[in-house]
């Protein structure tokens, strides 16, 4: 029996729609994606629970900084974590932004732009970008290459980590554990399309019902678009929610290293090896008993 | 050492003393290690290399160590040879004489000192690449405790750099083996024929005779 039959839906006490109900679940080669609308998280970190519950990570001590945050970052052994951000508005009032912060899948990861390792980060055809732990090296390129500053270096292991998208979960036709968890429907999960359709419906609805003139959907462009996508109540200013970057993408020294650079190394290392292995058919060695007395055409003459 | 202590029986001549070749071998096994390790990750076609030097992730672990050693050997060598390494007006003479040097014409080509314009060229650029590949190496090693720009940059210049160092070294190689018959075992044995001397060290040479002259 397929654990998509333990796809939830109905909830007891549950207000709004269960996360990701009526979406369409036939996710083979479609993109999928998780849907944050930053509007009706309350911050209550059961999706963080969650995370940490389904993929098993030990739980590591924290600081509290005066912020309802669960800790300052995420981390090799905390993949989900709620940025929480108070806010201050023009006319003086006051808001708390929450925002849930892990791997946003890109479709153009740099991640696995960066990385050196031969199948060390994947890319399914559904979308998610998952690390390949066994054939990590540890060097760290991908934390250099996320836009996102997602992957995190596991001291012990010396291998980085980050969120999955529950990999495993959606390949039994699941949403991912932190969407489960979500009580108040803030989390959705289905496929790309429907997901943006839903966002930008509630990105409609709080411009034209919410006086939120600004509301819109976080997709970024530089990097593909997402597989993580953000319903923010003010699209123009998203580093506001724990530094989401405006305009993310694949970093352009990390391009300019993968792409020209290596062509012309490669080039330049092999033409190098050509040309010296010519130059020694062409002229031949210097050779050590030549008389060094500067006679023209001495040949080889000998020690002194 | 006095200069006659560089002229050896059987018409050699002390090239390179024990110390010196040290130093060398020293540079040059981290280097060759830090090469094939850097080449493993360089290109997923070349990524065979690491799994036979013990893994991708032994080799990115020992690789930034292989660095630190190498770094402190082209320190040493700094040490012992930048005094000997200005450029004078006799390597801008040698350099011109460039296409001789290379069709092996060696009559037409300037006398050199102890070293030629080209040796001082390899060790000044060994030497700067080596700082740029120290310094960008170091954030690479630590990922995390660098902001991201200055990732970004090191990401860039560790591979351009170590690109130099691999024209410059497979040059050194080249000349050092192959070309310049006598040039390996003067860094080996350390001694080379006064023929090798006059022929591609001539200036050096004359001085070190003149010097130990007990005529003069």
């Amino acid at each position: 029996m397929s654990q998509a039959t333990l796809r939830i839906q109905k909830i007891s006490g549950h207000a709004g729609a269960v996360s990701g109900a009526g979406m369409q679940r036939d996710m083979k080669e479609k993109q999928v994606c998780k849907l944050v609308d930053t509007t009706t998280c309350i911050g209550c970190k059961a999706c963080e629970i969650a995370c940490q519950e389904w993929n098993d990570l030990p739980f590591a001590a924290t600081s509290f900084n005066n912020t309802y945050q669960t800790m300052p970052d995420t981390s090799w052994n905390y993949w989900n974590l709620i940025r929480f951000q108070e806010h201050t508005r023009e006319d003086g009032t006051f808001m708390w932004l929450m925002r849930k912060d892990q791997c946003m899948h890109c479709a153009d990861p740099g991640c696995l732009e960066a990385c050196p390792a031969d199948g060390a980060i994947v890319q399914y055809s559904n979308g998610i970008v998952d690390f390949q732990t066994a054939n990590c090296i540890g060097c760290g390129y991908c934390i250099t290459g996320c836009p996102f500053n997602i992957p995190k270096f596991n001291p012990a292991t010396r291998k980085v980590q980050k969120c999955t998208l529950c990999a495993d979960r959606v390949a039994e036709n699941l949403e991912p554990a932190c969407i489960k968890a979500c009580p108040t429907g803030c989390l959705h999960f289905g496929t790309k399309d429907d997901m943006k359709d839903l966002a930008n419906r509630r990105a409609k609805q709080l411009r034209e019902n919410y006086n939120w003139a600004n509301a819109g959907v976080y997709d970024p462009e530089g990097v593909g678009g997402t597989g993580v996508i953000y319903v923010l109540h003010d699209t123009t200013k998203p580093e506001l929610y724990g530094g989401l970057p405006a305009n993310p993408s694949v970093p352009w020294t990390v391009k300019l290293w993968k792409h020209p650079l290596k062509w012309l190394g490669n080039l330049a290392m092999i033409g190098g090896a050509i040309g010296l292995f010519t130059h020694y058919l062409r002229f031949g060695p210097k050779l050590e008993h030549k008389n060094g007395d500067g006679a023209a055409g001495g040949g080889q003459g000998g020690a002194h | 050492m006095g200069a006659s202590d560089y002229l050896l029986p059987n018409n050699r001549v002390l090239r390179y003393n024990f110390r010196e070749r040290m130093i060398h071998w020293s540079a040059a096994v981290s280097y060759v290690y830090l090469l094939l390790t850097g080449l493993a990750f360089w290109s997923p076609w070349l990524s065979w290399i690491a799994v036979v030097l013990g893994g991708g992730w032994v080799s990115a672990r020992l690789h930034p160590w292989a660095g630190l050693i190498f770094t402190f050997a082209v320190l040493l060598m700094y040490a012992q040879w930048a005094d000997q390494m200005h450029e004078t007006p006799a390597d801008k003479a040698w350099w011109a004489a460039m296409n001789h040097y290379i069709s092996n014409e060696d009559e037409q080509v300037p006398p050199a000192g102890r070293f030629n314009g080209g040796q001082k060229f390899l060790f000044w650029s060994f030497f700067w690449c080596g700082i740029l590949l120290l310094l960008s190496g170091v954030v690479l090693w630590y990922p995390v405790q660098f902001p991201a720009a200055v990732r970004l940059v090191a990401i860039f210049i560790h591979p351009v750099a170590a690109l130099i160092t691999i024209g410059l070294f497979m040059l050194h190689v080249y000349m050092g083996t192959a070309y310049e018959r006598g040039a390996f075992g003067s860094v080996i044995r350390g001694d080379v024929s006064r023929a090798f001397a006059m022929r591609h060290h001539r200036t050096w040479f004359e001085d070190l005779v003149r010097a130990a002259s007990p005529r003069k």
